[in-house]
């Protein structure tokens, strides 16, 4: 591991590591669905995360004292597979991983309808299948995307996006140098149509001026995210639509 | 269906105003403003205030009324649990059977994995079903196949005043039995059951454009010819 000190995450004109600008995003792809089992699925690739999300039901909540007679549940599962990290990260759920999958359902939980399906609960996998920092963001707009494409009533289509600072300076989306070595890291999640907050994390330090600026920027970031996650939506059925 | 444009709404959408429209299906309302509740395709029609979206996937919501095939899960002493594609399991009761069934002796009737064609009796608000077999042409399945389909195109496998079927019909010589929850009964020889087969993924997968029931039509005449 390099110490510190060794690297230089932002030089002088702005240009960070990977040669983006402080207000860059990293490349994004996604792709709704592709598993054919699930009722919704949704493959998001960005920057260096991969991230599969499958959702399933609404169905019959198990085991019966989970159920709630008046909306469903919602449980998202954020796994990372054991391949997805430099080093082997041992499978099965850990305290991060726990963390993440509550955060997640909660924020998910806001914009579904839960109330259309009492009794019931909608699952969502979210399987990391490589990490390059961020994945809880990545995870969170794949989750959203799939839940569009199962035809889950819900208010919103999640969306979540990081700023962080680095050396000083607060900067959008950070990389996985960048979240190492970085000073802080504050993934947000939004529902673009209201603008409200669904998930705000933060691990390190910001002062108040430098945090509000990370959180516009984050949100910013998310705008562009969520239209990224529309073409996408719209993409897979307009294609069917021209089949004449 | 309509013969205007069809325009694909996905959830956040937003689609009018509370004073000029009525909320229909698949929307909500926010601050007056209507938006689209989930992913399908919009009707809104001319001189009609409401504004429906209907979806292009999602799980059978049970309506009562609606016709669907069910499959048993469990027998209980008075009862029968049935999976009808909802999101909850539908209660048959024997009241609600045309047999005469003596207390604890249901399973001599329907078991675990047989197949029912049944009409939903009820749905209360928490969305708790009840299915009967009382009334006409309703019955358990015997032979035939059950396909799956995507309950959401349940209409256009009907077709326009049931055209659509009625062609599958008419070209196949199968006994066809569409059930609302996305299940769909066939019996016939093997060489028909593959034609309805062919035609039911067709249509799931083209299940938003037009014409498609005169490419429907012309699937069955071309396979029509080989036979002979």
């Amino acid at each position: 591991m390099k110490s510190k000190s060794d690297v230089k995450l932002i030089d002088g004109h702005g240009k960070r590591i990977d040669g983006r600008m402080p207000h860059d995003l990293r490349k994004i792809k996604i792709e709704a669905g592709i598993l054919h089992r699930a009722e919704g699925s949704c493959y998001l690739e960005w920057g260096g995360n991969k991230v599969l999300a499958a959702v399933y039901g609404p169905r019959e909540a198990v085991p019966k004292h989970t159920q709630n007679p008046l909306r469903a549940i919602v449980n998202a599962r954020y796994n990372m597979a054991a391949f997805s990290v430099e080093d082997r990260k041992r499978p099965g759920p850990d305290r991060r991983s726990r963390e993440i999958s509550k955060v997640i359902s909660e924020a998910l939980e806001k914009v579904i309808l839960t109330d259309k399906f009492p009794r019931a609960s909608i699952d969502v996998n979210i399987e990391v299948l490589d990490a390059e920092a961020g994945t809880r963001c990545a995870g969170l707009t794949a989750a959203g995307v799939a839940l569009a494409d199962a035809g889950i009533p819900m208010k919103d289509i999640p969306v979540a996006c990081a700023a962080g600072k680095i050396e000083g300076h607060v900067v959008l989306d950070l990389g996985k140098e960048e979240d190492n070595f970085g000073d802080a890291d504050l993934p947000v999640a939004i529902s673009p149509r209201t603008g409200e907050i669904l998930l705000m994390q933060m691990d390190g330090h910001l002062t108040l001026k430098e945090f509000d600026e990370a959180l516009d920027l984050a949100i910013k970031g998310c705008h562009i995210v969520s239209d990224i996650q529309k073409k996408a939506i719209m993409s897979k059925y307009e294609s069917v639509l021209e089949v004449e | 269906m309509p013969e205007e444009k069809r325009e694909i709404v996905i959830p956040s959408q937003f689609l009018g105003d509370v004073k000029k429209n009525k909320a229909g299906h698949g929307t909500f309302i926010e601050n007056g403003k209507i938006y689209s509740a989930r992913l399908g395709i919009l009707s809104k029609r001319e001189g009609e205030e409401y504004i429906n979206v209907t979806p292009l996937k999602g799980r059978y919501d049970p309506i009562e009324g609606d016709f669907v095939i069910g499959i048993v899960e469990e027998a209980s002493a008075s009862s029968w649990l049935v999976d009808i594609n909802a999101p909850y399991p539908a209660l048959l009761h024997v009241n609600e059977v045309p047999w005469d069934v003596e207390f604890g002796e249901t399973e001599k009737y329907l078991n675990h994995g047989d197949s029912i064609m049944a009409k939903i009796s009820q749905v209360d608000v928490a969305k708790k079903i009840q299915i009967t077999l009382k009334d006409r042409n309703l019955y358990k399945i015997k032979g035939g196949h059950i396909i799956e389909f995507e309950p959401s195109i349940y209409r256009r496998i009907m077709g326009k005043k049931y055209s659509m079927i009625e062609l599958i019909q008419k070209y196949t010589r199968c006994r066809i039995f569409v059930g609302k929850n996305g299940r769909v009964w066939i019996d016939g020889d093997a060489e028909g059951i593959e034609k309805v087969l062919q035609a039911i993924y067709k249509i799931e997968r083209e299940a938003i454009s037009f014409g498609l029931t005169n490419r429907i039509e012309e699937l069955l005449k071309k396979d029509a010819k080989d036979v002979r």
